[in-house]
């Protein structure tokens, strides 16, 4: 029987391999996929918590959450498309322009 | 209460309507403004005949009548009504107003015949009368102000009312601002009086102003007086009326030497009780009064513009009738203004006949000799002339007469003496002035050709000098004229909680006439008519005889000069207040504005901006810094948030 705790450690690992992407890559698209990877990880804790604590809040704002990463999937590939168009690349460092 | 009383409302609402008419529709009406104007006035002054002969008709002691309008302020216990207060002392001024008034209108339709403005000058003149009328009829000290600054704004548009000039529009503006220094004190009195008092109302303050502490009553008066010395241009306010003279002359004659300036005068004599609670502040109103009497006889000595002579004539006379005021002969203060404002009235008139006929011209040294060409203008000065220094039979005799037998008779013989050295003085300047201009060889430019007015200004002269002749029947003597009579009743226009000899009908104090042996009225009235008489001789003697007072002129000392340029006064305060005021305008413009001011704010504009570059870094443009940030502080909340619960 697999614990509860042993799905929130895998939450966590994949929460922090995320950030880690988003933190460390400089491209685009696999710093997009490491946010979705994080949003994931949020997921699976809520639908955890949902089952231990037996009601269904945590299962219904998951499905909520996955609504709103397909929106934002929208929005986000298509800034990086245009991001891609002007620049020639997917690396965000090369969107720096907004500063002093 | 009697009809005409009920609808003393009328009188002020004739003006009003007229200035209202004209200012809206002036245009339209053009050359008919100045009869619809003179028109109203003539109502306003039917209307104030009638009820003064009912009032006249009423019972000694119950001719006091206040007619309820409208209750303008009410707020706790400070309540202030627009009510007209019908009594003898306000059916003087009203008739004195309206009257000479109706005339100086009449007199306008002819003088300002070809000017531009002619709808809009008598909207102004309608407007002046309204606001005259309220301030006489108010029965409480604040519409009496407000009155007070109606009239003084009318003076500062009809002095400027060739604005185009800019001496005129300096000049208006000179009288506006030397008012505001006497209104200032004014409007402090009146709050003070509420606070000491808890009511702006003449019935209660007057009943209230006996038991006042001396100090109060001083100190209310004063700033009273403070007002009246700006309206009525006394000591050290007075440098603004010579200026006026920019105005058309009608004006001169109505505003600033007929009504308007004796509005100090009026506001005296209503507060009499305030001022009877205060010797020292009578002390200080008669002082003034002297002084302004002297100095301003000293200036008109050399003056050579026929209005400044007169103006500052007026100030003189006005001098003489606050000393009246200020020993506490009061009807004979009010007296004087009646029948000053027929001669004065008259004199400027006649001056601006004088400047009609000679196409403006008012230097006395280039007249001389009109008597022949313009006989009239010259009867009817001639008139007022006798009027003013005092020549027996006319009206200024009788008035001037008990000024000084008001200032002898409460023991102030130092007043009395100077009194008559200013007589003396009214003598010379006046008959200067009319030998120079009616007399002598003829000192004008060949091409002139001097013409006489036109009826419509030649019948109000006519009525205005008849007036000035026998206008002092009104009160022949101090012991029984039908004036005093009327002023003073068995409820004396002096004395509610009065500690001083009371001068009114037939109760002059024997005591202090013990000095200079006691002199009996008629003798007094001998040495003041000789006064006025030894000035007209004096006069004769410079200007009519063989002396050449052209030549003697060039070689004039220094009290010559200082008169001519008016005792230095005005460069005194030219020096004072505009000299003085600008550099400590400067002054404050470059060392607290540009240094301290300004300092201070470019300093913290220039501290922000170096501050701002140092923290500006952190907005470095890369996305992975600041998903770090959001990492820290996603990191820092969820610490914080776990610290908390364990």
């Amino acid at each position: 029987m697999i614990q509860p705790a042993q799905y929130l450690a895998l939450a966590a690992m994949l929460f922090t391999t995320g950030v880690v992407g988003v933190l460390t890559r400089r491209n685009s698209i696999i710093i997009f996929m490491s946010i979705e990877l994080m949003l994931n990880a949020v997921n699976l804790t809520l639908v955890t918590f949902s089952r231990m604590h037996g009601n269904l809040d945590g299962q219904v704002l998951a499905f909520f959450v996955i609504i709103v990463a397909a929106a934002e999937v929208v929005v986000g590939l298509a800034i990086i498309m245009s991001l891609f168009r002007r620049k020639a690349s997917a690396s965000v460092d090369e969107a720096k322009s907004m500063k002093w | 209460m009697p009809s005409a009383v009920n609808l003393a409302w009328l009188i002020p609402l004739f003006p009003l309507a007229g200035a209202a008419f004209l200012l809206l529709l002036g245009k339209r009406v053009g050359r008919g403004a100045g009869a619809i104007a003179t028109l109203m006035m003539a109502a306003s002054f039917v209307t104030g005949v009638v009820a003064f002969v009912q009032v006249s008709h009423q019972e000694l002691g119950a001719r006091t009548f206040v007619k309820p309008l409208y209750e303008w302020i009410a707020s706790g216990s400070f309540r202030v009504a627009i009510d007209l207060r019908i009594d003898p002392l306000s059916l003087v001024m009203v008739l004195v107003v309206t009257g000479v008034g109706a005339l100086i209108h009449l007199y306008s339709v002819g003088y300002m015949h070809d000017d531009p403005r002619y709808p809009r000058y008598f909207a102004y003149l309608n407007l002046f009368a309204f606001s005259m009328l309220v301030l006489v009829l108010a029965n409480n000290f604040l519409l009496l102000y407000a009155g007070w600054e109606l009239v003084g704004l009318c003076s500062y548009l009809l002095i400027g009312f060739w604005f185009e000039r800019r001496s005129a529009a300096s000049a208006a503006k000179k009288a506006f601002i030397t008012n505001r220094v006497g209104d200032f004190g004014f409007a402090i009195g009146i709050v003070l009086i509420f606070v000491s008092v808890g009511s702006l109302d003449y019935a209660k303050v007057f009943t209230a102003a006996g038991g006042l502490g001396h100090g109060t009553a001083t100190a209310i008066a004063l700033l009273l007086f403070a007002g009246a010395c700006g309206k009525s241009a006394q000591i050290p306010l007075h440098v603004w009326l010579p200026d006026a003279m920019e105005g058309p002359t009608p004006v001169s004659a109505l505003i600033h030497a007929a009504t308007m300036v004796t509005a100090g005068v009026y506001m005296v004599a209503r507060s009499h009780a305030l001022f009877d609670a205060s010797t020292s502040a009578r002390d200080v109103v008669m002082w003034i009064g002297i002084a302004t009497a002297l100095m301003a006889a000293v200036i008109a000595f050399v003056q050579d513009d026929i209005k400044r002579v007169l103006a500052y004539s007026t100030i003189s006379q006005l001098g003489f009738m606050f000393v009246g005021l200020g020993v506490g002969a009061y009807t004979a203060g009010v007296f004087h203004l009646v029948t000053h404002a027929f001669f004065k009235a008259l004199l400027f008139l006649g001056a601006g006949s004088v400047m009609h006929a000679l196409g403006g011209e008012t230097d006395l040294t280039k007249m001389g000799g009109l008597a022949r060409k313009i006989p009239w203008t010259a009867t009817v000065m001639i008139a007022g002339w006798l009027a003013i220094i005092g020549f027996p039979g006319t009206s200024g005799f009788f008035s001037k007469d008990q000024i000084l037998e008001g200032a002898y008779a409460t023991g102030h013989t130092t007043i009395w003496i100077l009194l008559l050295v200013a007589t003396v003085g009214t003598g010379f300047y006046m008959s200067r002035l009319i030998f120079l201009t009616f007399f002598g060889t003829s000192r004008l430019d060949p091409e002139q050709h001097p013409h006489e007015s036109p009826p419509v200004m030649g019948f109000p002269l006519g009525i205005l000098a008849a007036l000035a002749l026998v206008g002092g029947l009104l009160g022949v003597s101090a012991h029984g004229g039908r004036i005093q009579h009327w002023l003073v009743g068995p409820e004396p226009i002096r004395a509610v909680g009065g500690n001083v000899p009371p001068i009114s009908v037939g109760s002059l104090p024997g005591a202090p006439a013990e000095r200079f042996g006691g002199l009996t009225p008629a003798a007094l009235s001998v040495l003041a008519t000789a006064a006025g008489l030894a000035g007209l001789g004096a006069a004769a003697y410079m200007y009519l005889g063989a002396f050449d007072w052209r030549r003697r002129r060039e070689r004039a000392g220094f009290l010559w000069r200082a008169a001519r340029n008016r005792l230095y006064i005005d460069s005194a305060y030219e020096f004072l207040f505009t000299g003085v005021g600008k550099l400590a305008a400067t002054a404050l413009a470059f060392v607290v504005d540009t240094v301290w001011i300004d300092g201070v704010v470019n300093n913290v504009g220039r501290g922000m901006a170096l501050l701002s570059a140092q923290v500006r870094r952190v907005q470095t443009g890369f996305v992975r810094t600041y998903a770090l940030g959001v990492l820290a502080g996603g990191v820092l909340v969820v610490g914080l948030l776990v610290g908390r619960t364990h």
